[in-house]
C-alpha cells in the first residue's frame, strides 16, 4: 500500500512538474552567476538569466558584450571560471557539447559545423551514425526527417549535396541537425547574418513554430528589429554584464538600443546636401565571369563623383563583392572597363598600382583581407602601404615609424586599447574596423572604397564610422559604399543603385521609398515598380 | 609555427621546448636500456664529453654552424607559408657554386694577385656562388609551386634525391680528376678556409684539432640578417603577410607567387652557404654526401626554434651538442652506435614538431588556476 502511494505521489510530482514547466514557472535554463575571464578581458561578469521554457528569448548587445561567450558556456565550449548552469531546476556540470547535446540543448552557429561535400542526410546524423554501417542510422534519419519536415515546415531535400544548397537552406539543415539530436533547446548565433530578408522571415516562421510545439529558443543577436519581431523576452548586455532585462511586448527600439550603448543613439546620420564636383570613378559595361562562365557581375555602368557618396545596395552575394573585387584591381574584368580619374584602369594594375594612384578600400571581409590577425595592430596598419617611403627608405621598414603611424591613427580613430603593439586578433570588431578605415583614410585617397563598413560592429562604433565617411564626403572625397544594411545605405548615400543578380537594377534618391527599393532587390525591375 | 598560444611567453618558449627535450632524453634511454647498455653512463658521456673539453665545444660549434644555416632556410620558408624540407639537396648542389671558383678561378687569380688578395677574393665569389647555387634549387620548386600548383613539400623530397644523382654524376664525371680513384675533386687550395688550429698556430697557441672555422661569424651573421630580413624590411613584411594570409597579401596588392619565389630562393640560398662552410673548410675539395643530414636536422633545429633566429641558434647548438655526444658514445660504447644520436633527434622532432601541443592543455590548466 504504502508502495503504492509512493508511485502514485511520484506521478503527481511529475505530473505537477510538468504543469509548473508549461507555465513557464521553472525555466528552462537558468544561468546563475557566471563569471568568465580570457586574461585582462572580463567577459561574462557574474550573469544570471533564467529562460521560461517554451518562450524565444533573445540575447542583445554589441559585439564583445559576451554573448557569444555566455552561450559558448552554456553549451560546453567553455567552463565558467564561477557560477553554476541549471537545466529545467536540475544543476548540471557541461564540460563538453557532447554534454550540451545530451541534455537536449541544439546550437546553430553563425558559421555552419557542416561538411559541406556530404548529403543533407549524412550531415545529420554526423556524431548519432551508430554501428559501422551507417545504413541503418540513415534511414532512421531519413524518416525522422520527413516527421520533422511536417512538423515544422522545414523542408529539404534528404539527398541534397550542403555545398550547393542556399544559405538559408545550409541553415535549416544545421536546425534539424539539432533537432533530430532531441534538442529542446535551440541557440541561435546570429542567424540572419547571412540570410537574405526573405529567408530570414521565413527563419522567424519556423522559430516561432518550434516555440508553439514547447521549444525553448535562445536567440542572440544584435539586430534591434530581430528582437522586436520575434521574441517573448530580452536580456540586454554591455560589457560582459545584463544590463536590462524586458518583456518584449512592453519596450521598443529606442529603449532596447539605449540599453545596448548606454545612451541615447542616433540612428540618422546628419548630413548636408551633397555637392558634387567631377567624375572619378567610372565603370562602363562592365562585366566579369566566374570559373563556370557565369556573369557574376553583369553589364554594369555606373559612375561616382567627388564629394558624393554612391551607395550600392542589395542582398548580400548579388554581384556586390564581385564588383569591388574589379574595380579594386583583385579580380580583372571580362569585358567592359573601369576609369579612374580619367585613366582606364589596365590588366596590369595590381591592386598596389591603384592604391598609389589615390584608391583606397576598406575590405567587405576584415579577417580575411582587412587586417593579419596574427600581426600587431601597427603591422595590420600598414597593409597595402608597406611599400611607402614614409615607412623606412629603400628596402628597409622602419619600426619605430609604422608604431608612431598606427598610434597616430588610433589616437584620431579612437580605437581601444591605443596599443599598436597588441594582435590585431584582440581588438574587437568595431576596433578592428576602425583600425582598417584609419589606414585607408589616412591614406588621403581620391576614391574610397566601402565594403560593409559596419558589419558586425557595434552602435557606437558605426555612429563614428558613419560620421568619418560623410566628413570625407564634404571633404570632396568620392565614396563607394557597398552594404547590405539598407538603413545604412539610405543614410549615407547620395544616390543608391540597387543590385541584382549581377546588374544594376536601377538608381534611386535616398529618399526613396523602402518599398521600392525592396522591390529592385529582390528582382523587380524597372518597368514593374 | 603556432602561435596561438594564451601562456605566459617564457612557458612557450622556455619551458615546453625544455620539457619535450626532457620527454626525448628520457625515451632515448629507454631505448639504450633495450640494448642493455647504462642510459646514466650512456647520458653522461653524451653530455660530459662535449661540454667539459674545449675540443668538445670546437666541435660543437662546428656542428652548429651547419645547422644554423639549415634551421635559418626552413625557418625563412616557414614564414612565407612553405615547408622547405629540401635544404638537405639545396646545400648538397650549392657545393657547385662553393668549389667551381675555387677550382677554376682561384688558380688564375692566384698568378696574377698575392695570396693574401687572392683568397679572400675567391672566397667571396665561392660564397656568392653557393649561395646562388642553392639558391637557384630551391627556386625551381618555388616555381613549380608558385606557377604550376605542385606541392612543395613533394617536390622539394624529389628534388633532394635529383641532388643526390646530379652530384654523383657531377663529381664522378666532370670534378674528379682522371686517375684518381676516390669519387672526389682535387683539393682547393686557392679558396681555403683555414680551421681554428690553424689559425692558433699563426699565434704559436696550440689549440686541439678541430673542423670549427671562421664561418661561425658568418653563419651568426645570417641569422642577424634574416631576422632583419623578416622583422625590418618591406620583403620580409610582404614573406610573413603571404605566410600568414594569402588573401590579405592580394588585397594589399602582393603577389605571392612571387614572394613564394623569392623566399625559396633565399631559403635555398641560405642552405647553400653549408657547401661554402664543409666544402672549403673541413673537407677542402667537393666530396660526396658531405652535408650528411644536416639539411633534416635543420627542419628539427627550425621547429625547436620557433622559427625564430635566435632560437634556431640555440637549438643548432643543441643539436651541435648531441652530434659531437653521440660520436663520442658511439667511441666509447661499442653497442651503441652514431644513430642513436638520430633517434635522440628523431625523438625531439616527434616531440617539438608532431607532439607540440601534447603539453599545453597541461600547462594552460596549471597556469590558469595559478593566475
Amino acid at each position: 500500500m504504502a508502495r503504492v502511494a509512493g508511485i502514485f505521489g511520484g506521478g503527481v510530482f511529475i505530473l505537477s512538474h510538468l504543469t509548473a514547466l508549461n507555465r513557464g514557472m521553472t525555466p528552462a535554463i537558468e544561468l546563475i552567476n557566471i563569471d568568465k575571464r580570457f586574461g585582462a578581458v572580463h567577459a561574462n561578469n557574474n550573469v544570471s538569466i533564467a529562460i521560461a521554457a517554451g518562450t524565444i528569448h533573445g540575447i542583445i548587445g554589441e559585439n564583445g558584450a559576451g554573448k557569444s561567450t555566455l552561450m559558448s558556456i552554456l553549451f560546453g565550449f567553455y567552463q565558467a571560471d564561477k557560477g553554476e548552469c541549471r537545466l529545467r531546476g536540475k544543476p548540471e556540470k557541461i564540460k563538453s557539447s557532447t554534454d550540451a547535446i545530451a541534455l537536449g540543448i541544439g546550437m546553430v552557429h553563425q558559421h555552419f559545423m557542416l561538411v559541406e561535400p556530404f548529403t543533407v542526410l549524412e550531415n545529420i546524423i554526423l556524431g548519432a551514425e551508430g554501428g559501422a554501417l551507417i545504413g541503418p542510422a540513415l534511414d532512421k534519419a531519413r524518416a525522422a526527417l520527413k516527421h520533422l519536415a511536417d512538423e515544422y515546415e522545414l523542408d529539404v531535400d534528404p539527398d541534397a549535396i550542403v555545398g550547393e544548397l542556399p544559405v538559408g537552406l545550409q541553415q535549416r539543415v544545421e536546425i534539424l541537425k539539432a533537432l533530430y539530436k532531441g534538442a529542446e533547446v535551440l541557440i541561435l548565433d546570429e542567424p540572419t547574418g547571412v540570410l537574405t530578408p526573405a529567408e530570414a522571415d521565413h527563419l522567424f516562421r519556423i522559430l516561432k513554430q518550434l516555440r508553439d510545439q514547447g521549444k525553448t529558443i535562445i536567440l542572440i543577436t544584435h539586430k534591434l528589429r530581430e528582437i522586436m519581431a520575434i521574441t517573448d523576452r530580452v536580456s540586454v548586455m554591455r560589457r560582459g554584464e545584463v544590463v536590462a532585462e524586458f518583456d518584449t511586448s512592453k519596450t521598443n527600439v529606442g529603449e532596447l538600443a539605449e540599453a545596448m550603448v548606454g545612451r541615447r543613439v542616433l540612428l540618422r546620420v546628419e548630413k548636408t546636401r551633397a555637392k558634387p564636383g567631377n567624375v572619378v570613378l567610372d565603370v562602363r559595361h562592365l562585366t566579369w565571369r566566374d570559373k563556370k562562365n557565369i556573369a557574376r557581375v553583369d553589364d554594369v555602368s555606373f559612375n561616382v563623383r567627388k564629394g558624393e557618396i554612391v551607395g550600392i545596395a542589395g542582398v548580400s552575394g548579388n554581384g556586390q563583392s564581385e564588383l569591388l573585387d574589379v574595380i579594386t584591381g583583385i579580380a580583372k574584368a571580362s569585358s567592359g572597363e573601369v576609369i579612374f580619374k580619367d585613366q582606364p584602369v589596365g590588366i596590369k594594375d595590381s591592386p598596389a598600382e591603384l592604391r598609389k594612384r589615390g584608391l583606397a578600400h576598406v575590405p567587405e571581409d576584415r579577417h580575411h583581407r582587412g587586417l593579419i590577425s596574427t600581426f600587431t595592430a601597427a603591422e595590420s596598419a600598414i597593409l597595402g602601404y608597406q611599400s611607402n617611403p614614409a615607412l623606412g627608405k629603400g628596402f628597409r621598414l622602419n619600426r619605430d615609424a609604422v608604431v608612431a603611424q598606427s598610434l597616430k591613427q588610433m589616437q584620431e580613430f579612437d580605437v581601444r586599447p591605443a596599443d599598436p603593439h597588441l594582435k590585431s586578433a584582440k581588438f574587437s570588431g568595431g576596433n578592428q574596423q576602425k583600425i582598417i578605415l584609419a589606414r585607408e583614410i589616412g591614406s588621403n585617397p581620391d576614391l574610397l572604397i566601402v565594403g560593409q563598413p559596419t558589419r558586425g560592429v557595434d552602435i557606437g562604433a558605426i555612429e563614428f564610422i558613419h560620421r568619418r565617411l560623410i566628413e570625407l564626403r564634404d571633404q570632396g572625397k568620392a565614396i563607394l559604399l557597398v552594404s547590405v544594411e539598407l538603413d545604412e545605405i539610405r543614410s549615407l548615400s547620395d544616390r543608391i543603385l540597387v543590385m541584382f543578380a549581377g546588374r544594376v537594377m536601377g538608381e534611386r534618391p535616398p529618399s526613396a521609398d523602402e518599398r521600392e527599393l525592396g522591390l529592385l532587390m529582390a528582382g523587380v525591375g524597372k518597368e514593374a515598380a | 609555427m603556432s602561435t596561438r598560444s594564451d601562456l605566459p611567453a617564457w612557458v612557450d618558449i622556455g619551458l615546453i621546448p625544455a620539457l619535450n627535450l626532457v620527454i626525448a632524453f628520457i625515451m632515448a634511454g629507454l631505448v639504450v636500456l633495450i640494448i642493455g647498455e647504462n642510459p646514466i653512463k650512456a647520458l653522461a658521456i653524451l653530455l660530459g664529453e662535449p661540454l667539459f673539453s674545449l675540443q668538445g665545444w670546437c666541435n660543437i660549434l662546428y656542428y652548429a654552424t651547419n645547422f644554423i644555416f639549415t634551421g635559418l632556410c626552413v625557418s625563412v620558408a616557414f614564414h612565407a607559408g612553405l615547408f622547405n624540407i629540401g635544404g638537405e639537396g639545396q646545400a648538397y648542389v650549392a657545393g657547385l657554386g662553393a668549389a667551381t671558383p675555387g677550382l677554376i678561378l682561384g688558380g688564375a687569380l692566384a698568378s696574377i694577385l698575392p695570396n693574401a688578395l687572392s683568397q679572400p677574393i675567391t672566397l667571396l665569389i665561392c660564397l656568392i656562388g653557393s649561395f646562388i647555387v642553392g639558391g637557384l634549387w630551391g627556386l625551381f620548386p618555388g616555381y613549380l609551386q608558385a606557377k604550376r600548383g605542385s606541392h612543395i613539400v613533394i617536390t622539394t623530397i624529389m628534388l633532394n634525391f635529383i641532388a643526390a644523382s646530379l652530384m654523383q654524376y657531377m663529381i664522378n664525371r666532370v670534378y674528379r680528376p682522371t686517375g684518381n680513384q676516390a669519387v672526389e675533386s682535387r683539393a682547393i687550395n686557392d679558396a681555403y678556409i683555414w680551421n681554428l688550429r690553424e689559425i692558433g698556430n699563426l699565434f704559436g697557441a696550440k689549440l686541439p684539432s678541430t673542423p670549427l672555422t671562421p664561418v661561425i661569424f658568418i653563419a651568426l651573421l645570417a641569422a642577424f640578417a634574416v631576422w632583419y630580413l623578416l622583422w625590418r624590411t618591406k620583403l620580409g613584411y610582404e614573406i610573413r603577410t603571404v605566410g600568414a594570409n594569402q588573401e590579405a597579401a592580394i588585397y594589399a596588392g602582393i603577389s605571392p607567387p612571387r614572394i613564394i619565389m623569392i623566399t625559396m630562393m633565399i631559403s635555398g640560398g641560405v642552405a647553400g652557404l653549408l657547401a661554402f662552410h664543409e666544402v672549403l673548410g673541413p673537407q677542402h675539395k667537393l666530396l660526396l654526401e658531405y652535408v650528411q643530414g644536416a639539411g633534416f636536422v635543420g627542419i628539427a633545429v627550425a621547429l625547436m626554434g620557433r622559427s625564430h633566429p635566435v632560437g634556431i641558434v640555440l637549438a643548432a647548438l643543441l643539436f651541435g651538442l648531441l652530434s659531437e655526444g653521440g660520436t663520442q658514445l658511439s667511441f666509447e660504447i661499442q653497442s651503441i652506435s652514431k644513430d642513436l644520436v638520430v633517434v635522440i633527434q628523431g625523438l625531439v622532432v616527434l616531440f617539438m614538431g608532431a607532439l607540440e601541443q601534447a603539453f599545453h592543455p597541461l600547462l594552460q590548466k596549471f597556469f590558469r588556476q595559478e593566475s
